[in-house]
């Protein structure tokens, strides 16, 4: 293992660029003759569209054109839809509403577009834009997602006559109520599991360009991967030939899982530069981002669990409202089960688990997925259930989760929800966490805070996931006549690093210098046919296993052209550290990419070139399964509520780590979005569906001063169904840190009797609790 | 952002003049609350007067029992200031806990009481310290100053030169920080003036209020014990979904007794 090779805390290539500004964000992006796009917002959660009135905007200073709904259906333009199909089991399917990329005949969320403006500059435009007269008849609407299951609650899809679009359950309730009744204990929690706004540093943004005399349409937009959205603009919105569609995201300010999304917009600003034959720039603003982009999370849960004399789980019954918003997200409806939510119950060993999910319709902004994807609230849930348990049976918070989890020697283990577990140690993680964070002096600081008047806590969380997304990748590995290598990825790097890591890979398997590795992606035009994107944890797994194949076959090329070069057999030629041997004779790799140009140094029918890709594809239900135990501790100020992590113990199996330190920076980031949802963030609608969270002066981002040190450790147990050993490790802190902050902070509140409170614990809602439970014990 | 003419005055009067003479003007000190207001379109002025090239509204300097902090100070030179920490450190106090240190480099102290935010820490300042508001025209007292929600005692025309705090024997600033904004969800300023001592409270209120009944009990006996029974009403106090008027009433009593302890 090289300096550069797998496993080191290798410098991120990419920094020196993104911090000096170097970058290339689609607002950088201009095109000569552009105009402006502004799209005009519903200020409505709920209304009928009586008309739309563009022609004092279209009088107005600068502007093109103004389009509408009605523009568009006349043109031809298709409607999005969820990916997701699934029914009760009666057979009902699930009701899928179709979205039109402008709102027509109805509003159904506030922000939802209804028309959108061209004009020369960007000023001119919003100014026409406030010129655009919609006409509304407000209707009654609903935002609350418990509120949604009441049959009389105002239905946002009078046609289906419910805002419950199906209700999923995995078998039939009376199955686990046998084993409930033999519980000798039983407990139940109630999660509001909070609404959240993903934030990406970038806000959206796309230009399109559309040639007429080739009729290639061309998309700049911040993406995750462009070929998916590729493939819905050209089949599903523009109807028009894949190849006919590019897509180029060069840099991307985060992602998230939202900002892989086929969003309305991006139809939009296409087909208005095809209209008015002008290149088109919209630039997001982040007030729209509240607005506009998926939001996250949002579930309701209600959770039974039984057990017996021993401290044993006997049966699990899970009850999940989650509210979709408006109209149903790509992958929304799919978070609580498939998406994420059916890694319940989580690292335990549960046999009997009953699980049952409504997707509630509500006047609100479509959810979809968002670091972790379902797998946060899955184990939240979990988690929150081992601690009801340790108090209901008096076991420890960590015995009663030692006695139930998955051990080693029961791997691989079948999940009751069809997940195959390959590899984790998940009592290790419990120890080492344990260890590392003190637990045993504990109590010491305990006492110490006291002195100070503060409330000392500590908790722990355990969590798995399913990572990898979907089943296929393509990645391409090409050496040039220099000597140099470069990486086609069908995966796409926004933020993650993978200039640094696949070019570790590079060096680990092709023994080509780190520095002369660069990775080509973001462009349909140049990336595999197979791309899939960056998203769900998978790009050290489906990409890293993309780079490996591609590099093992050009190893087999090179070994057919050094054996020609060498005058030796194919068999023994030998390949290390990037140079061909046989006998005496050697030539490095680099010698064999500037040879592979000239046929007379191939063998017989072989193509010239050093270039060579691989098409991974897995069995859809394969997942790898990143696992944690996470201890928080806080410090609680009970007479303002305020909490303050002061220390926070992480403990993360990723597998095999590529490289140490951007696998760090993957735990403290979701570390740190985990918090936020536990201590700062939340999304709040009023019962009109007016956003009462729409700027970053309501809307609470965790910032540096919520945290103290992060220690990350590693439990790295290789993973055993992917030839590197990765897991992935890019959602781990999100599912790790609400839990263990949760816990931490009902320890600390337990001289008041406070079980559980809600997330977010801002200091108003601990303090009301703590206030509650003194005038309690007065009463 | 709608267009507008930028002027930059060099001098007070030059900025009065302009004041006086445009169709529908707006002064900008450091911008903190007008530039995002003016790129949401919630204002439009025709003409905008920026007060950063007058020199005369910069710096800190003693005038025998006062220091006078020009308007255009920003927060970050407050809280740096060795005279302002050695001679009434609640107020660097203060201006250091103002939003984060870019806000802190660009915004000021005339600006920020000029916009009269009823979560500025500022207020407090100047209500608490006794301060007098110097402007172009006239002295106005601290007390004065503030008479509601995002509402001054200035008139049109007038411009903030200057804040003239009187030295007090003891000063001290605590902040409940809004999860979100950072603003103050509380604030409040002790001082002990010498002839007596000082309560005033921002974040809590429509605008910077003081609170007579802690101020009456202190001056009588400077302790924490001697506030302890004093409530303060929840009537009247702000309430929104991140702090309820019960919870701003209660951290009201908990900051001031937490200020009084830090006295040694």
């Amino acid at each position: 293992m090289g300096q550069f090779g797998i496993g080191q805390p290798v410098r991120r290539k990419e920094d020196v660029r993104l911090l000096t500004g170097k970058g290339v964000y689609t607002d950088d992006v201009n095109i000569d003759g552009q105009v402006f796009a502004v799209f005009v917002r519903s200020p409505q959660a709920h209304a009928t569209i009586n008309s739309i009135d563009i022609q004092p905007a279209l009088a107005a200073e600068g502007v093109i054109a103004i389009y509408t709904g009605d523009d568009l259906a006349a043109d031809g333009v298709g409607t999005l839809e969820t990916e997701v199909e699934m029914s009760d089991l009666a057979g009902n399917p699930m009701f899928r509403p179709k979205r039109t990329l402008l709102a027509t005949g109805k509003v159904r969320f506030l922000g939802e577009p209804v028309a959108v403006v061209l004009a020369e500059t960007q000023e001119q435009a919003r100014a026409a834009a406030e010129l655009v007269m919609v006409d509304y008849d407000q209707l009654p609407s609903i935002a609350s997602t418990s509120g949604a299951v009441d049959p009389s609650s105002p239905p946002v899809w009078p046609e289906h006559g419910s805002n419950v679009s199906v209700h999923w359950e995995n078998r039939p309730a009376s199955e686990i109520d046998v084993h409930m009744e033999r519980a000798k204990t039983r407990v139940t929690v109630d999660i509001v599991n909070n609404r959240l706004v993903p934030n990406p540093m970038e806000p959206r943004a796309a230009v399109a360009q559309f040639d007429a005399e080739t009729g290639v349409m061309t998309l700049y937009a911040p993406t995750q991967g462009g070929r998916r959205i590729q493939g819905g603009l050209a089949k599903g919105i523009l109807k028009i030939p894949a190849d006919k569609m590019r897509v180029i995201s060069q840099d991307t300010g985060g992602g998230f899982g939202i900002r892989g999304k086929l969003y309305p917009e991006l139809g939009v600003v296409c087909w208005a530069a095809r209209r008015s034959g002008r290149p088109v720039k919209w630039r997001g603003d982040r007030s729209e981002t509240f607005v506009s982009d998926y939001h996250g999370r949002d579930q309701v849960n209600h959770a039974e669990m039984g057990l017996d004399e021993n401290g044993r789980v006997v049966a699990l019954k899970v009850h999940t409202i989650l509210n979709v918003g408006a109209y149903m997200g790509e992958n929304g409806p799919r978070l609580p089960i498939s998406g994420g939510g059916r890694i319940i119950p989580g690292v335990y060993d549960i046999a009997n688990f009953y699980f049952s999910v409504k997707p509630v319709f509500t006047n609100t902004v479509p959810t979809d997925t968002y670091r972790g994807a379902g797998r946060p609230e899955a184990n939240f849930l979990m988690e929150r259930l081992m601690d009801a348990a340790a108090d209901a049976t008096g076991l420890s918070r960590d015995e009663v989760r030692r006695r139930n989890v998955i051990r080693q020697d029961q791997m691989p283990y079948m999940t009751q929800m069809g997940l195959l577990i390959d590899s984790g140690d998940f009592i290790g993680n419990m120890d080492m966490a344990m260890e590392h964070s003190d637990w045993k002096g504990f109590e010491a600081r305990r006492k110490d805070s006291e002195k100070t008047g503060k409330l000392r806590g500590i908790g722990i969380g355990n969590f798995v996931e399913a990572a990898g997304g979907r089943p296929t990748e393509e990645m391409r590995v090409r050496i040039s006549p220099d000597g140099k290598a470069t990486v086609f990825a069908g995966t796409y790097s926004h933020g993650q690093g993978h200039e640094t890591v696949y070019a570790q890979l590079i060096e680990e398997y092709l023994g080509v210098p780190f520095a002369d590795v660069s990775l080509v992606q973001g462009d349909t035009a140049t990336s595999p046919m197979g791309s899939a994107g960056t998203f769900g944890s998978r790009s050290s797994w489906m990409g890293g296993l993309g780079i490996r194949k591609s590099s093992d076959a050009v190893i087999a090329k090179g070994r057919k052209i050094a054996a020609k070069l060498l005058q030796g057999e194919e068999e023994g030629v030998t390949f290390e550290n990037g140079v061909f041997s046989a006998g005496a004779g050697s030539v490095t790799i680099q010698e064999v990419a500037k040879a592979a140009q000239e046929p007379k140094n191939l063998p017989e029918g072989m193509e010239p070139g050093l270039d060579e890709s691989f098409h991974v594809k897995r069995d859809a239900e394969l997942f790898n399964f990143p696992n944690g135990c996470h201890v928080c501790e806080v410090e609680v100020d009970p007479d303002l509520g305020i909490v303050q992590i002061v220390r926070y113990t992480a403990v993360d199996d990723c597998g095999v780590v590529l490289n140490p330190f951007i696998v760090h920076g993957q735990v403290y980031g979701g570390v740190a979005q985990g918090i936020g949802q536990a201590l700062t963030e939340n999304t709040v609608y009023d019962a009109e569906g007016q956003l009462m969270t729409g700027s970053f002066m309501d809307y609470g981002m965790p910032k540096a001063q919520h945290f103290s040190h992060i220690e990350a450790l590693f439990n790295e147990v290789p993973c055993k169904t992917n030839e590197l050993g990765v897991k992935g490790a890019g959602e781990a802190g999100a599912c790790g840190a609400p839990s263990a902050f949760v816990s931490a902070v009902m320890d600390a509140l337990k001289p008041y009797g406070i079980r559980h409170l809600d997330m977010p614990l801002t200091p108003d809602r601990v303090w009301q609790a703590i206030a509650e439970a003194k005038s309690d014990k007065a009463a | 952002m709608q267009d507008f003419t930028f002027h930059m005055p060099a001098a007070v009067a030059d900025a009065s003049g302009l004041l006086g003479s445009c169709e529908d003007p707006k002064l900008i000190a450091g911008g903190m609350t007008l530039l995002p207001t003016l790129k949401q379109r919630l204002a439009e002025p025709t003409d905008l007067i920026d007060l950063g090239a007058i020199a005369d509204l910069k710096g800190i300097r003693r005038e025998g029992e006062h220091i006078v902090v020009g308007a255009m100070t920003c927060h970050a030179d407050v809280a740096a200031s060795e005279l302002v920490l050695s001679t009434i450190p609640g107020l660097a106090m203060l201006a250091g806990q103002i939003g984060d240190p870019a806000v802190r480099h660009r915004g000021t102290i005339g600006g920020s009481c000029a916009n009269a935010d009823p979560a500025a820490d500022y207020p407090a300042g100047i209500v608490g310290l006794g301060a007098t508001v110097v402007t172009n025209q006239r002295e106005i007292a601290g007390d004065d100053f503030f008479v509601g929600l995002f509402e001054t005692a200035l008139e049109p025309g007038e411009i903030i030169t200057a804040m003239r705090f009187p030295v007090p024997k003891w000063s001290h600033y605590m902040k409940l920080r809004h999860p979100a904004s950072g603003y103050a969800v509380v604030g409040v300023m002790i001082v002990d003036t010498g002839a007596g001592v000082r309560v005033a409270v921002t974040g809590a209120g429509p605008s910077a209020f003081r609170v007579t009944a802690m101020e009456e009990a202190l001056s009588a006996d400077f302790s924490a014990k001697a506030i302890d029974a004093i409530k303060v009403d929840a009537d009247g106090l702000n309430a929104d979904m991140h702090a309820s008027a019960a919870y701003r009433a209660h951290v009201i009593g908990v900051l001031a007794k937490r200020a009084i302890a830090a006295r040694r």
